[in-house]
């Protein structure tokens, strides 16, 4: 290091002149690689909506298999992380490294809470055959279309006629499981799974033989999996950069005027909540 | 470690000599530099493919290569030639050695993500290295849903990776160059003194940082369509093909101005400092850059004019197609204007720029042909296409490229080229790249469908005008080669100012520059290309004048 540098921070790169110029451009850096994050989630959620504008009764019937209550749970698990980033960023300026310990590994264990959620989400719909691909079996999705065949009233030519026609029919018909061999076989499967109850989800409606999925069906799997797939690759990451974090901090690297990276930590954290926020209602709700 | 001895002489070259010391550089040259031999690298490979299918095309017949070499072939050209070497060609190897000295800057703000850009570069480039090792892909570089995902039964996940994680070097780049120029600009350097390379840098980064995670995120449903089968291209489960291209070109487009900008900044430098005199309408220039990076945004769907999209929605991508031809003909004629009444000086940059200029005019013109939504009906997907885009991406980025080599060479390496073989190879360049790319215009026009490995015997001759005009630009090129090969290890010592120039690099460091660029600060008092003024002149210098 060159002597004309004795009068600046240690922490000071050499090519900045103050640590003004150093903090404004990390800080830029930073909101330009968010700006850049915005627009690759942009693209899935442009996939979502010219889907979800084609094939509106496939979006019904797939959030009818999702369950409300785990996501909301979820919603409520994330945004007391976003709680624990901001004590942990004010612990920092303060300077109070345990602070900032603490904080982190509060919002590193709300993010593996929110990560074993949704690895009990993804594990069921594993088990229904909802991953789109070579396994993909729409029983389960029709079984619950036909427990409420009064949210598809308004959705004609999806291929879904057979659900109109279950409409006002209260008949709780405990022979049809003659009707359909086909998906008896599907929920001896289920049974083996130990998801027996999900019987219960068929309501009093018997799923007639020609009972189809609505079109689309596979597309509301493939970019629910796609979408909240990349949402938790990135809760893994911002983990990942919590426990680099965390050993930083034991190892003393930050005060009160210098913390950097557990501020970037924080925008970036607030960043991944606010795509659930988005995710939560677009997958869930509507 | 600065040493006693000769401390004038020390340089970023000669300063550390080992291989981890370029390894693991933080300097914004060498990394630029690093770029430099990895894209000629895979200019290099791109080159060798496409002389392989031209030699094919010399006959109606396929004689040399099978049908799915001949796709693998022509995909592999794509890939490379996009990805591999235009995209980085100005920003990451004339932008990360020129910004921080144009600037007056130590660095660039991020050094360690610039040298960690490189190195996912290199490793995006394994990926698709290994992926034509592997057997090659017959895609085509756009990887089109469904021969991508449904019918094709090669390594697209592989190349598709490459190219997903080089992608992410784009990013890290260009969040690098904005903050770069936001922040890092020295004492007096205010936004309208910053020489015309630096909008057109800034202007590609922010396309970069805007647009290639739109590619990332396609190619990563892409990636997933294809290995897991998700449905969201595939018709029979209700995806839609279409939406692949949206996604593509909504990328891929801008792409189209990360490839060229870059080479308008290189040009307006050159065509001040081989005119003498200011770029004129200084202004215009610069917000026309700007101009085009934010309309490029909003025309992707002149691509996809006959692939089942809104006929509305095509008038509207095809007005604004015709808007950018007004901030890119801003530029062409402020060009035009700098030379007039300039002292223009016909050294080998100078020759590029030249060319340049006829070769981006023409491409530029087919351009408003194409975004005419009736007459891209007829010429769509034929040769007409493949004519214009190389006039715009080979005649124009290429030559820039070239002509910023050329004009920075010295400052980078400290040696001088051959004059009289570089002028040769501008020459025999432009000429050859008329050759080859002339008659695919008439061809295309005629009727010949691109990527047709066997067509009927009418179009024979001007496929052998292009095979053999395709020769003569290769041999332009390797001159190029060997020359600046030649230059590198034995090149006569340049000076500090070899060609009279303005900007910092030139006027306030010496060549080649010290790793930390600057022996005292820069201060700006003035405006970029001062050339009225004499002070850059020695008495020397002007003697010779």
């Amino acid at each position: 290091m060159s002597a004309d540098h004795h009068d600046h921070p240690p922490y000071q790169a050499h090519h900045f002149d103050s640590m003004e110029q150093q903090n404004q451009s990390s800080m830029m850096g930073m909101w330009l690689f968010m700006a850049q994050e915005i627009m690759f989630f942009g693209g899935l959620f442009a996939a979502y909506m010219a889907y979800r504008f084609s094939y509106p009764a496939a979006w019904v019937a797939g959030a009818s298999t999702l369950d409300v209550n785990l996501g909301f749970i979820n919603t409520l698990v994330l945004i007391c992380s976003s709680f624990t980033v901001i004590l942990m960023v004010m612990a920092a300026r303060k300077g109070s490294d345990k602070g900032i310990m603490g904080w982190l590994v509060a919002t590193m264990v709300l993010g593996a809470a929110f990560l074993g959620i949704k690895y009990v989400e993804y594990t069921g719909k594993f088990d229904h055959h909802l991953f789109p691909g070579k396994n993909f079996d729409t029983h389960y999705v029709m079984g619950k279309m036909a427990a409420h065949p009064e949210k598809y009233a308004e959705f004609k030519g999806m291929g879904i006629d057979w659900v109109h026609e279950l409409v006002g029919h209260e008949s709780h018909d405990h022979e049809s499981g003659d009707k359909h061999h086909g998906s008896e076989d599907d929920h001896a499967k289920e049974g083996a799974h130990g998801d027996a109850g999900d019987h219960g989800d068929h309501g009093g409606h018997a799923l007639p033989a020609d009972a189809t999925a609505p079109l689309g069906i596979a597309l509301y799997f493939g970019l629910y999996f796609a979408m909240t797939g990349t949402h938790a690759l990135h809760m893994v990451i911002g983990i990942g950069i919590g426990i680099w974090l965390l050993v930083k901090t034991k190892r003393g690297a930050w005060c009160s005027e210098y913390h950097p990276y557990i501020e970037y930590f924080g925008l970036y954290w607030h960043f991944v909540d606010i795509v659930w926020i988005f995710l939560f209602p677009l997958l869930y709700l509507i | 470690m600065a040493t006693a001895t000769a401390e004038h002489h020390e340089n970023y070259l000669t300063e550390l000599k080992t291989i981890k010391s370029w390894l693991l550089t933080l300097d914004h040259k060498r990394v630029g530099l690093l770029y430099l031999f990895s894209i000629v690298f895979f200019f290099l490979i791109g080159g060798t493919a496409a002389a392989l299918f031209r030699l094919d095309l010399a006959t109606a017949e396929a004689d040399v290569l099978s049908h799915e070499t001949y796709n693998k072939l022509f995909t592999m050209h794509g890939v490379v030639m996009i990805f591999f070497f235009l995209v980085p060609s100005v920003p990451a190897v004339l932008g990360n050695f020129l910004l921080p000295l144009m600037l007056g800057a130590k660095d660039v703000a991020f050094p360690r993500l610039n040298l960690a850009s490189w190195y996912i570069f290199m490793i995006g480039g394994t990926f698709t290295l290994v992926a034509v090792l592997m057997g090659g892909v017959d895609t085509g570089w756009t990887f089109y849903t469904p021969y991508s995902s449904t019918y094709a039964n090669t390594n697209v996940i592989m190349a598709a990776l490459g190219v997903f994680i080089t992608g992410f070097s784009s990013i890290l780049t260009g969040v690098n160059f904005v903050v770069t120029v936001h922040k890092m600009r020295c004492p007096g350097l205010t936004w309208f003194r910053l020489p015309l390379f630096v909008w057109s840098l800034y202007a590609t980064s922010l396309i970069m940082v805007l647009g290639t995670p739109v590619l990332a995120i396609t190619i990563f449903l892409l990636i997933l369509e294809r290995g897991l089968g998700i449905g969201v291209f595939d018709p029979k489960l209700g995806g839609d093909p279409v939406l692949f291209q949206h996604m593509f070109w909504f990328y891929s487009h801008p792409a189209v101005y990360i490839m060229i900008l870059p080479g308008f900044g290189v040009i307006s430098d050159v065509m001040a400092c081989f005119s003498r005199k200011r770029v004129y309408g200084y202004e215009f220039v610069a917000m026309s850059s700007m101009a085009i990076a934010v309309i490029g945004f909003f025309v992707w769907g002149h691509h996809m004019f006959v692939s089942s999209q809104s006929i509305y929605a095509g008038m509207v991508f095809s007005f604004l197609t015709f808007l950018v031809g007004i901030p890119t003909a801003i530029k062409i004629f402020n060009w035009t204007a700098t030379m007039f009444r300039g002292s223009v000086w016909l050294e080998a940059p100078m020759l590029y720029a030249l060319g340049f200029i006829g070769l981006f005019l023409i491409g530029g013109l087919t351009g408003l042909y194409l975004s005419t939504m009736a007459l891209d009906v007829h010429l769509h997907d034929t040769y007409f296409v493949v004519a214009h885009f190389h006039y715009v991406m080979v005649g124009g980025m290429m030559m820039a490229w070239l002509c910023g080599v050329h004009f920075w060479w010295p400052k980078m390496t400290g040696r001088l080229y051959s004059a009289y073989w570089s002028k040769m190879s501008a020459i025999l360049v432009f000429a050859g790249f008329n050759f080859t790319f002339f008659p695919q215009f008439i061809m295309g026009y005629m009727g010949m469908p691109r990527r047709y490995h066997i067509y009927p015997k009418e179009f024979e001759v001007f496929h052998q005008m292009s095979t053999l005009g395709a020769s003569i630009m290769g041999l332009g090129l390797l001159m190029a080669l060997c020359y600046f090969t030649h230059s590198w290890f034995r090149g006569e010592k340049a000076t500090q100012n070899p060609w009279y120039a303005f900007g910092l690099e030139w006027t306030h460091t010496q060549t080649p520059p010290i790793t930390h660029n600057f022996e005292e600060d820069p201060v700006v008092t003035r405006e970029a290309y001062d050339y009225e003024d004499e002070s850059i002149y020695t008495n020397e210098d002007k003697a010779r004048a």
